[in-house]
């Protein structure tokens, strides 16, 4: 398949998760939306990788993915925070960060 | 074939995407992350990212995934609440126009690259063995700067989800072991001497009659720890 097919699928998958945080407002979903807009970008990396016939973009793409793992790691701990102080989990409530 | 794989690969993975986003529940919207994930995988296979795809379903749908299953059984999927009008409307728009302006993009660039099928193969791209070599030679300070990151990652995740009271809180939750190990009992039970037998316990109560025991009682047992509040953690 041309390089371009991998390109619009990752276009498709990046609008998808890009309207996924503007609408939902639970922020574990908003969360996995990140995750797709996120893996669309690896895609894109990896296909733009075989292009250039070079592994550059394939280390990108396992960085991002580490980068990704960090920033799940960090927003979980800070739902299961608001949990426990038994704030509503919903992005419009909490529009501010004081404890 | 490979078209085949590919289109099979492409469908699956937008219908988890588009899963991930119409679901209401939190859990199924991980488990259609969890299949997109896979499908993701199967299309880096096809573009000959062996180690990528490798990693991607042991990492991401492995471990991560996990973890989100962990917190979304322990937070519950709770009431979902609607976005606001405003943005229930211009969300999805927004997401069109950017769809349209990255396809025109793609149909308008000069680059011969993206209409082609890319550099011819070469034995051994994307192998594991080719991977590690270009992290531990050209890109071994992203590789550290990556690792730090994670050790930074996982730290501030304990510190964020800790309880924060400490270890106080933990003791004040359990009043009834508390008021267990301090009831009253006679002087030198439980002690290294009446094991070694050098103070038996029971013959001094012999001795001294019940007074020992009221007297060994410790005099904490009047104020009674303050009950937990229930719910301010």
């Amino acid at each position: 398949m041309a390089i371009g097919w991998y390109l619009a699928v990752s276009a498709i998958i990046f609008c998808i998760g890009a309207g996924g945080v503007l609408t939902r407002r639970n922020p574990l979903v908003i969360l996995l939306c990140l995750e797709l807009m996120l893996n669309a970008a690896n895609l894109a990396l990896v296909a733009f990788a075989r292009m250039w016939g070079n592994e550059a973009g394939q280390i990108f793409a396992l960085i991002v993915m580490v980068v990704a793992a960090c920033e799940v790691t960090v927003g979980l701990g800070l739902i299961v925070s608001i949990y426990r102080r038994n704030l509503p989990i919903d992005v419009d409530e909490l529009h501010e960060l004081h404890g | 074939m490979s078209a085949v794989l590919f289109f099979l690969a492409a469908i699956a993975a937008i219908t988890g995407a588009i899963g991930v986003v119409m679901l209401r529940n939190p859990f199924y919207s991980v488990l259609a992350l969890v299949g997109h994930l896979i499908a993701l995988a199967a299309l880096f296979m096809l573009l000959r990212a062996e180690f990528v795809a490798a990693a991607q379903v042991v990492v991401y749908a492995g471990a991560v995934m996990v973890l989100y299953v962990f917190v979304v059984a322990y937070v519950g999927g709770g009431q979902e609440y609607q976005a606001g009008s405003a943005l229930r409307i211009l969300g999805p728009l927004f997401a069109l126009a950017v769809a349209v302006e990255l396809c025109i993009a793609m149909l308008g660039t000069a680059l011969s690259g993206v209409s082609g099928h890319g550099a011819p193969y070469v034995r051994g791209f994307g192998t594991p063995k080719q991977i590690g070599r270009l992290f531990l030679t050209d890109y071994l300070f992203a590789f550290e700067a990556a690792s730090l990151l994670l050790l930074v990652a996982a730290v501030g995740a304990v510190v964020l989800a800790r309880r924060r009271r400490g270890l106080e809180a933990e003791e004040a939750e359990d009043v009834e072991f508390q008021r267990r190990l301090h009831q009253p009992r006679p002087r030198y039970t439980g002690s290294m001497a009446e094991s070694a037998g050098l103070r038996p316990a029971i013959q001094e109560i012999e001795e001294a009659g019940p007074a020992v025991i009221e007297e060994a009682g410790p005099a904490v047992i009047e104020q009674e720890p303050a009950l937990p509040t229930p719910g301010n953690d």
